[in-house]
C-alpha cells in the first residue's frame, strides 16, 4: 500500500518543531508500524536525509518504550496493544496517517517523537516500593497465604509497562491511572500494609510536583491503556489517600 | 599455554558455598560508604546487584541505554523463574535442580557455581513475594508452579506470562528505594564504550550520554558488567532492539577472556519470519509447551495442500500427523530441552514437513488441552462431558486464563486465532550460554572487573534450561555478587575515590572519540542495518542450529570481509554531538562484526557436538548431538588484535558429583 505520513520533527527540546509530510510506497500489511517506520528511515538515510527519532526496544508491547500519538489516539487505533504491535494490516492503501508524540507539560519532547519520562521514574522513587532489604533473609514465601484473587487483581495492576498512554491520552495530562495501579498492586498485598499510608501520600505529592493534572473521569487512560489497567485502581488509590488522611 | 584459575573453593560440593562466605573478607559499613561501584545494565542482574550494593552501603552508579532501568530486556522473559523449594513435594530437592542444569547444559557448566545457584534459588522466591511480587497463587493461597523442560518436575514460579516483567519491576522498585536515599546514582540514556583499567585493575568506564552526545569519564573501585546477551548477532533474534555486546566486547578488549561465544540458544517456540521486512522475532513461552502438541503433517500430500491453502491444519485427522517430539522421546515429549526441540523442529522442516510458505514453521497445538480441561471443567460443574460445545467453551477460558496474554500477542502478530487453529512456530536466537569469562566469585580475568547474568558464561554451559535465565540473574545480583566482590574490595578501604584526570582515563576517552569521528565522517553508501542484515545472514546459515567444519570457515573469511567493508563503506548521518541513533546502532554493529568472527572460531575449533552447539560431523546414528570428551573445558578465547589471532586458554571441566553420561530425553 501506499501511505501519506505527517510526522512531528523537532530537532531538540528547545527546538519550535513542526509537521513534515512524507510518503512511502511498497507498506506490506503484515509490516508493524515500527517496522514501516524503519522502512521510512532507511529512505531518509539514502537520501542524506536525518531518520525520524523514536523510543522503540523489546518489539513484543512490554517494555513501555513506544509512545507515539497515531492519528489522535496514543499507540494508534486498535485496543490494548502498544505501537510496535500494531500492523499495517489495520490501514489501508491510500491513508493519511499523523504520528506525533507523547504531549504532556510533564512529557518534554527530547527528539522528534521522543519524549523524557523520567517524571515516572520519580513517582516511583517517592515510594513505589516495599522497604525489605534484598538480602533473603526474609520469611518462607509460603508463610503467608494470599488469597489467589487478591494475587490475580494485584497481578493485574502490576502489568502496567510506565509507557505513559495514560497520560497522553487524558486531556488533563493525568498520571493516576499509572500510579494507580502502583499503589494497588501493594494495597492489596498483606506485604504492601505496613507502608501504606506514606507509600500514597508521598507517590501523589510527587505525582503532583511533577506537573500531572488531575482526574476528572473520562476514563480515556483505561480505553488507551495497553494493558487493560482498570479505572477502579484510581479508585483504590483514591480511598487509600483517604485513608492516609485520616 | 596458560591455565584459567576459576577459583573454585576446596571441600565437599554442598558446602562450598557457605564455606567461602565464612572465608572471604568483609569490608564493615563505615569503609562502605567509601567505595564506589560502577554496575552497567539495569536487568534482572545489573538491578539486582545495584538494589543490593546500594543497601548494603557502597556508593553505586548505574548505567542503562533505556530511558529507564525498567525497559531493560529481562521485562520480556516470559514464562517463569525456577526455585529448589519442593512445595509441590514432587522430588525436587537442590541437587536436583543442579543435576537438571549442568545435564541440561549437556555437561559443558563448572559444577560448583550450578550448585550455588540453586542453593541460592530459594531465597529469591522468599526475596521477591517479600518485595511485593504477584507470583501465581492457588484457591488455598499458596504459592503455584508449573513445569518447564528438560525436567520431570513442577518448580517454575510464574506471574502469568509476565514473570520477568515482575521481577524485574521487583529489581526496579529495590533500586528506586536506594536511588530515593541517594545511594544509587542513576544513569539513564548513557552507554559504556569503555572500560578503563588503571594499574591493571578497572577503575571506572567512558559512557556516552545518548541524548547530548556528549562523552563521559566515570570512576569507581570496581565494575560491573550486567549487560545481558549478543543474540542480536543473527539481527534477527528475541532480544530487544537495542540489545548488544559493546559493554563486554569493550571489556574483552582490555583483557577480559571471552568464554564459549558459540554456545547460544536457539528457542524452538518463536513465531516464524513473515518478510524482508522484519526487525525482530517475537518467542512464544516454553510454558505453552505443558499444554502445546507439536506436530507436522505425515503425508507430504498434506503438507502441499496446507501451504497451498487447500486444506487447514484442522482437516488433518489424528492418524496422519506426526508429533514428533512425542514420536522419538516419549519420557519427556513436548517438553524436552529447548536445543533438542529446535534441532527437532529443523529436521522435520529440512525434510520438506513445513507448513508455511517458506517451509519453515511447525504446528503448535492446543486442541487437545482444551479438550481435556473442558472434560475436567464440565465434570466439576456437573455437565455433559461428551458435549464438544461445552468442554471447547471451557477448555478455552482455562487455556486463556494460563496463556491469554501470549494468545493475543500471537493472534495480534499473525492475524489467526489459536483457540481455534493451531499456532505456527519455528525457531529462533533467544539466548546466549557463552560471554565473559568469570571466576567464582564472578570475576573477570581483569581485576576489579565482574560480569553478572546473561553477561557472563557460567552456569548454562552449552544449553540453557526454561526459566534459568531469570534465576540466574537474579541469584548472581542479590545473593553471589554482594558477597564476592566484598572480598575484592576489602583491599580498597584506604585507596579514596579514583580520579578520572588521569591518563589511562585521557587515552580511553581519545579512543573512544576517534571511533565515533570515524563513523561519523565515514561518508559511505550503506547504512549501518544494511551490514546487520548481512552479517545475520551469515550467522544465521553458517553458524546457526547446525554448523560444519566448510561453512565455519566460509563464515569466518566472509565476517572479516563484511567488517573491512563496513568501516570502508558504512554511513552515519548526523553528528557525534546530539542523538543520534544510527551512530549509537554503528558502534554495536562494529563489535557485532568483530564478535561474529570470533564466535565462528570457536565453533570451527570445538570438535564436538553439545547443547546449542551442533556439528554435522559430530552426531550419533540417530542424530543427536555427539559430545567427545576430549571437549570437556571451557573456551576462553584472549584478545590479541584481530579475532583470527584470538588465543585459546582452556578451563578443564570436572565433574565429581554427578556421572557424566549421554544425555538421553527418551
Amino acid at each position: 500500500m501506499k501511505l501519506t505520513l505527517k510526522i512531528w520533527r523537532q530537532k531538540s527540546a528547545n527546538d519550535q518543531g513542526k509537521i513534515v509530510d512524507y510518503k512511502l510506497d511498497n507498506v506490506s500489511a503484515d509490516m508493524s508500524f515500527l517496522e514501516m517506520l524503519d522502512v521510512l528511515n532507511q529512505d531518509l538515510i539514502d537520501k542524506d536525509e536525518e531518520p525520524i527519532a523514536f523510543d522503540h526496544d523489546c518489539r513484543e508491547g512490554i517494555c513501555g518504550s513506544c509512545s507515539m500519538f497515531i492519528n489522535g489516539r496514543a499507540h494508534g487505533p486498535d485496543r490494548a496493544i502498544t505501537v510496535c504491535q500494531l500492523h499495517m494490516r489495520s490501514f489501508k492503501d491510500g491513508d493519511t496517517i499523523y504520528i506525533e508524540p507523547w504531549r504532556a507539560t510533564a512529557f518534554p519532547v527530547i527528539k522528534d517523537l521522543i519524549v523524557d519520562r523520567s517524571a515516572f521514574d520519580r513517582i516511583q522513587q517517592a515510594g513505589g516500593f516495599i522497604s525489605v532489604n534484598t538480602s533473603g533473609n526474609t520469611q518462607d514465601a509460603n508463610a503467608t497465604l494470599i488469597s489467589k484473587q487478591a494475587a490475580d487483581t494485584a497481578m493485574d495492576a502490576a502489568t502496567c509497562i510506565g509507557c505513559g498512554a495514560c497520560v497522553a491520552t487524558c486531556k488533563n495530562s493525568s498520571a493516576m491511572l499509572f500510579v494507580g495501579a502502583k499503589v494497588s498492586q501493594y494495597a492489596l498485598l498483606p506485604q504492601g500494609q505496613i507502608e501504606a499510608a506514606d507509600r500514597v501520600k508521598n507517590m501523589v505529592a510527587q505525582m503532583d510536583l511533577e506537573g500531572f493534572g488531575n482526574c476528572t473521569n473520562t476514563g480515556a487512560c483505561e480505553v488507551e491503556c495497553p494493558k487493560g489497567i482498570s479505572l477502579d485502581n484510581i479508585a483504590r488509590m483514591n480511598r487509600e489517600l483517604m485513608k492516609a488522611s485520616i | 599455554m596458560a591455565t584459567l584459575d576459576s577459583k573454585i573453593p576446596k571441600g565437599p560440593l554442598a558446602d562450598k558455598w557457605t564455606n567461602h562466605k565464612n572465608k572471604i573478607d568483609l569490608v564493615n559499613p563505615a569503609n562502605k560508604r567509601l567505595i564506589d561501584v560502577i554496575i552497567v545494565g539495569t536487568g534482572l542482574a545489573g538491578g539486582s546487584a545495584a538494589a543490593t550494593l546500594a543497601e548494603l552501603g557502597y556508593n553505586v552508579k548505574s548505567f542503562c541505554f533505556q530511558d529507564s532501568p525498567r525497559r531493560a530486556h529481562s521485562i520480556a522473559a516470559q514464562g517463569g523463574i525456577n526455585a529448589a523449594k519442593n512445595y509441590q513435594g514432587d522430588g525436587d530437592s537442590t541437587y536436583r535442580l543442579f543435576y537438571d542444569t549442568v545435564k541440561g547444559g549437556d555437561y559443558r557448566s563448572r559444577e560448583a557455581n550450578v550448585h550455588r545457584l540453586a542453593e541460592v534459588s530459594t531465597n529469591i522466591i522468599d526475596q521477591c513475594v517479600a518485595q511485593g511480587v504477584p507470583f501465581a497463587r492457588d484457591y488455598g493461597g499458596l504459592l503455584d508452579n508449573r513445569s518447564f523442560g528438560g525436567v520431570l518436575v513442577s518448580r517454575t514460579f510464574y506471574a502469568k506470562g509476565q514473570t520477568g516483567q515482575q521481577l524485574l519491576l521487583g529489581a526496579y522498585s529495590a533500586m528506586n528505594r536506594q536511588i530515593g536515599r541517594g545511594k544509587i546514582k542513576m544513569y539513564s540514556r548513557h552507554e559504556m564504550l569503555d572500560v578503563v583499567i588503571v594499574d591493571g585493575k578497572a577503575r571506572g568506564i567512558i559512557a556516552r550520554n545518548l541524548v547530548t552526545g556528549e562523552i563521559e569519564r566515570h570512576s569507581a573501585h570496581a565494575v560491573v558488567l550486567g549487560t545481558g546477551g549478543y543474540g542480536n548477532l543473527f539481527y534477527l533474534s528475541t532480544y530487544a532492539m537495542g540489545s548488544n555486546v559493546t559493554a563486554a566486547w569493550k571489556a574483552h578488549k582490555r583483557g577480559a577472556f571471552f568464554a564459549n561465544p558459540c554456545f547460544t540458544q536457539i528457542h524452538p517456540t518463536c513465531i516464524p519470519v513473515s518478510g524482508d521486512h522484519q526487525s525482530k522475532l517475537t518467542l512464544m513461552s516454553e510454558s505453552l509447551r505443558n499444554d502445546g502438541r507439536i506436530w507436522v503433517p505425515k503425508n507430504m500430500d498434506d503438507v502441499l495442500a496446507i501451504r497451498e491453502g487447500k486444506l487447514k491444519p484442522t482437516d488433518i485427522s489424528e492418524e496422519n500427523r506426526d508429533y514428533y517430539l512425542e514420536r522419538r522421546y516419549p519420557a519427556f515429549g513436548n517438553l524436552v530441552p529447548r536445543d533438542v526441540a529446535s534441532r527437532a523442529a529443523k529436521e522435520r522442516c529440512d525434510a520438506g514437513y513445513g507448513v508455511n510458505k517458506t517451509g519453515e514453521a511447525v504446528y503448535l497445538d492446543f486442541a487437545a488441552a482444551i479438550q481435556r480441561y473442558g472434560k475436567e471443567q464440565a465434570h466439576i460443574k456437573g455437565l455433559d462431558e461428551n458435549d464438544k460445545t461445552i468442554t471447547t467453551k471451557l477448555g478455552r477460558d482455562i487455556v486463556k486464563a494460563k496463556y491469554g496474554n501470549l494468545f493475543q500477542m500471537y493472534e495480534k502478530i499473525v492475524d489467526q486465532n489459536p483457540y481455534e487453529t493451531p499456532m505456527m512456530i519455528y525457531p529462533a536466537v533467544h539466548y546466549t550460554m557463552g560471554g565473559v569469562w568469570v571466576d567464582y566469585n564472578l570475576m573477570t580475568t581483569v581485576p576489579g572487573l565482574y560480569a553478572i547474568g546473561e553477561a557472563n558464561f557460567s552456569d548454562h554451559g552449552a544449553n540453557r534450561l526454561g526459566a534459568s535465565a531469570l534465576m540466574q540473574g537474579l541469584a548472581d545480583g542479590y545473593f553471589v555478587l554482594p558477597y564476592t566482590i566484598g572480598d575484592y574490595l576489602s583491599h580498597d578501604i584506604r585507596t579514596g575515590a579514583i580520579s578520572t584526570d588521569t591518563k589511562e582515563f585521557d587515552e580511553a576517552e581519545e579512543k573512544v572519540k576517534s571511533d565515533l569521528d570515524k563513523l561519523i565522517n565515514n561518508n559511505g553508501t550503506h547504512s549501518v542495518d544494511y551490514f546487520h542484515k548481512k552479517l545475520g545472514k551469515i550467522m544465521w546459515n553458517k553458524c546457526g542450529m547446525a554448523r560444519n567444519e566448510k561453512d565455519l570457515k566460509d563464515a569466518i573469511s566472509e565476517i572479516a570481509e563484511l567488517r573491512a567493508e563496513f568501516w570502508k563503506d558504512v554511513k552515519v548521518p548526523g553528528t557525534a554531538g546530539e542523538y543520534n541513533e544510527e551512530l549509537a546502532k554503528a558502534g554495536r554493529v562494529a563489535d557485532f562484526l568483530e564478535l561474529g568472527e570470533l564466535f565462528a572460531k570457536d565453533a570451527l575449533q570445538r570438535e564436538e557436538s553439545a547443547g546449542g552447539h551442533f556439528r554435522d560431523e559430530y552426531q550419533t546414528p540417530e542424530g543427536e548431538a555427539m559430545r567427545r570428551k576430549e571437549f570437556q573445558y571451557v573456551s576462553a578465547w584472549e584478545y590479541k588484535g584481530e579475532p583470527k589471532d584470538a588465543l585459546l586458554h582452556k578451563e578443564e571441566l570436572v565433574y565429581e558429583n554427578i556421572e557424566v553420561k549421554e544425555r538421553s530425553y527418551k
